[in-house]
């Protein structure tokens, strides 16, 4: 599994680390970890959640030191970096949440608090040399867009753009690239990984990491896999593979995935229909949907296609500017997600933190929440009541916690989804919508979650399952919905699933 | 009773003690029924109080409410003679009114609890001032209204009946704020109102009702402090009341944030407050300082509660860190 390539090892590592540990109390968060970033390398690092990719970061950025190791950066050993040890031996980060001042233009953001100054006492800014130093920066990049655009009008390739720009501007010689592509459109990752090869050819050192296997397949010369703390194994440029990736990610094949047993499951009367709804953000696209009992309709599209602000419609929290809802046949009007919540449409939140569990609440408390009163006499809440509802899920659902009293703020975000879930299959579910229901979630826990959303349609219920993850949908849907700007651009049987139709779809052409 | 509130008890006793010793007219029987009379009279407004604070909103116009309906119920009983039962009904209902519009205006139109309750304290005052023209409302000589003197003012076995009422209401109010489905609702608002939406619970009507509980609280001690002074300058009665009720819950361990709390903390907090209040004027500190012994106190407070928590998730990372040397497995 080592690489061998005698092509690259003659020359000296840029940066090497070697065996490098480094512990938070009660965690071993890196252990014995060693590896090599050689000039003008593409590494792609992956690793569950967990795995040490964010420490091993810090430790990179000089935000923390290593408990034992040594760092060598161009031929010089250290124990740990400092922030600025990090930044003058050049090493660079483009964080996923982008560190850009939206209201300056690019090259005010690229060279900020090192502007080029005029002579006299006011120092005002010299814009023209300002220009001048930005404009060979972008080019390096690629961009299509001048220094004088305004951050808040680029795309969010482009705003990644104006981060490596700035990376290069202080010279950088290794550009980190933590999940670049997480939030990106498609078409606009394909423009990152063209940069990502430009630096490459300069022979400037990337690391990207990504749990996106296909770009890492894409791009990386090495891929470096992390699991628990330690190395997992390196693969070299011709090993690079989807399944080699996940098998040293998870230390061991992944059942082969879940077929859809039977080719043509009979398709159920449909549960939740649209007819003409109108979205508060494309209030001029009508959509028409069904989401039948029994099946997994996945809805797929490009990021602000306009999948959420539909499900935020069928479970109430925005109202319709048109058209109308029905459930099982019978019109449905919902004031707000309590309606939906009676009538037994439940959402599975996009933002887990933000809205789909109180951190601060125990499990048992969370779950009870959406159903309080059938945990209480005399509207007086029963602790008991609330425990056995909680034991049960947490006993069917394998929530990992010491207990159901457990604040769900101290749980991994796989067992926090599951205690979303809980709360809603304690009720008696009719539509479930989930939406991204495995982001940010290890491939263990996905797996489980995936059974579970085929165990509900089993059950009868009409799961509407919005990712954008495309081996998600086109392995767990029955159906394909597929989303462009706003409106329902086409919707795809079994037979017709491929990566090729979703994509034509999502970008607004005909599948073949 | 957790540990905060049970730390707060302490450094109430504490103060009580060394009051004591330095003036033992502390203990006097006479001073005791004084001071509780005012902390049944403030302890019923922060309860109000303290339920619109969970929800993370505030109510600055708790002071003119007092003023304007303790002006309104004593206009009502001694000047136009409705019967007092009568006048009670009326204020307590223009409470709860008060209450519904600030919560209608918060959570409907989606206007700060801070700029509504503001606007409030503003025209509160000046309606008060400008029904009585600026006069002194106040009962004319002889008139007497026993039943309600006794119920507001009076004593049963020595001790005073508003404060009576306040253990009553503090009883009442503890079981819905924490063992009611109401009272899990107002913290689940408090610590994130988006989720509890997104949980389908209607957040809007919840913290309507936290304002109206607030109003109908605050006419209520309206009419306990109406009857305790007997008559109401509208200009200066009940001036800075909010603040009082404020900072009874902030001491009692609210946060200002929302979601955090406990009735028996707000009920302390206005023990220490009025204690305090009868440390200066039995300890002979110029009543002038009054204020800032108070704000004194309630920083320090919050100061040593702060670095407690500090210190102690300090303690927790230095115990884990031990116990991974030692050895145990780490998850």
């Amino acid at each position: 599994m080592n690489y061998s390539d005698t092509s690259i090892a003659v020359t000296t590592p840029f940066l090497s680390l070697e065996s490098v540990r480094k512990t938070y109390p009660g965690v071993v968060a890196l252990d014995g970890f060693s590896m090599e970033v050689r000039p003008g390398e593409v590494i792609g690092l992956v690793g569950e959640n967990g795995a040490g990719k964010s420490t091993l970061m810090k430790i990179l950025g000089g935000v923390t030191t290593p408990d034992a190791g040594t760092i060598t950066v161009d031929g010089t050993a250290h124990k740990g970096l400092s922030v600025e040890g990090s930044l003058d031996s050049g090493i660079a980060f483009v964080h996923q949440e982008l560190n850009l001042f939206e209201n300056l233009d690019v090259a005010a953001n690229v060279f900020f608090g090192r502007e080029p100054l005029r002579a006299g006492p006011l120092k005002l800014v010299d814009r023209s040399k300002l220009r001048e130093m930005v404009a060979p920066l972008l080019k390096r990049v690629g961009a299509n867009f001048s220094a004088d655009a305004q951050v808040a009008d680029l795309s969010l390739a482009q705003q990644q753009m104006v981060e490596i720009a700035k990376a290069l501007s202080i010279k950088a010689r290794l550009v980190i690239l933590d999940e670049p592509t997480s939030s990106l459109p498609l078409a606009e990752t394909d423009k990152l990984l063209d940069v990502i090869k430009a630096l490459k050819a300069d022979g400037i050192s990337v690391i990207f990491i990504s749990h996106r296997l296909h770009e890492v397949e894409r791009v990386a010369d090495r891929v470096v896999v992390l699991r628990d703390g330690m190395l997992a194994g390196t693969l070299g440029k011709r090993d690079i593979n989807h399944d080699q990736m996940v098998k040293l990610m998870i230390g061991r094949m992944l059942k082969e995935r879940e077929k859809a047993s039977e080719a043509a499951r009979a398709p159920g009367a449909t549960a939740l229909a649209a007819k003409a709804i109108r979205t508060p953000s494309y209030p001029g696209r009508p959509v028409d949907l069904d989401v039948r009992r029994g099946e997994i309709l996945g809805l797929a599209g490009l990021v602000g296609s306009g999948r959420t602000e539909l499900a935020r419609v069928f479970f109430g929290i925005d109202g319709s500017l048109g058209g109308m809802l029905e459930l099982d046949g019978k019109p449905l009007v919902l004031g707000s997600a309590a309606d939906a919540v009676a009538q037994g449409i439940f959402l599975v939140p996009e933002d887990r933190k933000l809205t789909g569990i109180l951190l601060d609440l125990s499990i048992a408390q969370n779950i009870s929440l959406p159903n309080l009163p059938a945990h209480a006499r005399r509207s007086l809440v029963s602790a008991s009541a609330e425990t056995a509802t909680a034991e049960k899920q947490k006993k069917d659902l394998g929530i990992k916690a010491p207990s159901v009293q457990t604040r769900t703020g101290t749980l991994s975000g796989g067992n926090q989804q599951k205690v979303v879930l809980g709360k809603w299959l304690a009720m008696n579910p009719k539509v479930m919508i989930l939406d991204e229901p495995t982001r940010g979630i290890d491939i263990g826990a996905k797996a489980e979650i995936y059974g579970l959303m085929r165990a509900l349609a089993d059950a009868g219920v009409a799961v509407l399952m919005i990712s954008s993850d495309m081996e998600e949908v086109i392995g767990v849907s029955d159906r394909i919905a597929v989303m462009h700007e706003g409106q329902i651009s086409g919707i795809l049987d079994k037979d017709q699933f491929s990566q090729e139709n979703v994509l034509l779809l999502a970008v607004g052409k005909q599948p073949k | 009773m957790s540990k905060k509130d049970l730390g707060l008890l302490i450094l109430i006793l504490v103060v009580g003690a060394i009051v004591a010793i330095i003036n033992p007219r502390f203990l006097l029987p006479i001073n005791l029924a004084n001071t509780s009379n005012l902390i049944g009279l403030f302890g019923i407004l922060s309860i109000g109080q303290a339920f619109v604070i969970i929800t993370g909103g505030i109510e600055l116009s708790v002071g003119s409410v007092v003023a304007l309906l303790g002006t309104l119920f004593i206009d009502f009983i001694a000047v136009r003679e409705l019967d007092w039962p009568l006048a009670f009904v009326l204020i307590i209902a223009l409470g709860a009114i008060i209450g519904l519009v600030h919560g209608w205006l918060i959570t409907r139109l989606k206007l700060q609890p801070f700029v509504v309750t503001l606007c409030g304290l503003l025209i509160y005052r000046g309606v008060a001032r400008f029904y009585t023209a600026d006069g002194t409302a106040g009962f004319a000589f002889g008139q007497n209204f026993p039943e309600l003197e006794f119920l507001t003012a009076g004593r049963s076995w020595g001790v005073p009946n508003s404060f009576i009422a306040l253990i009553v209401i503090a009883i009442v109010m503890w079981v819905v704020l924490h063992r009611s489905v109401f009272g899990r609702y107002l913290y689940a608002i408090g610590k994130n109102e988006e989720a509890a939406k997104y949980s389908g619970i209607r957040t809007g009507r919840i913290v309507m009702t936290a304002y109206v509980i607030c109003g109908v609280l605050t006419a209520l001690s309206a009419i306990y402090f109406a009857m305790y002074t007997r008559s109401i300058s509208p200009a200066s009665h009940g001036q800075f009341y909010e603040l009082y009720a404020i900072a009874a819950a902030v001491l009692g361990g609210f946060s200002l944030r929302g979601g955090e709390g406990s009735l028996i903390g707000v009920i302390l907090g206005t023990v220490l407050l009025q204690e305090l209040q009868n440390l200066v004027n039995l300890l002979g500190i110029p009543s002038s300082l009054n204020f800032a012994v108070m704000g004194g106190v309630i920083l320090i407070g919050v100061l040593v509660d702060q670095q407690w928590g500090v210190f102690r998730a300090r303690r927790l990372m230095v115990d884990a860190a031990r116990k991974n040397i030692a050895g145990a497995p780490a998850e």
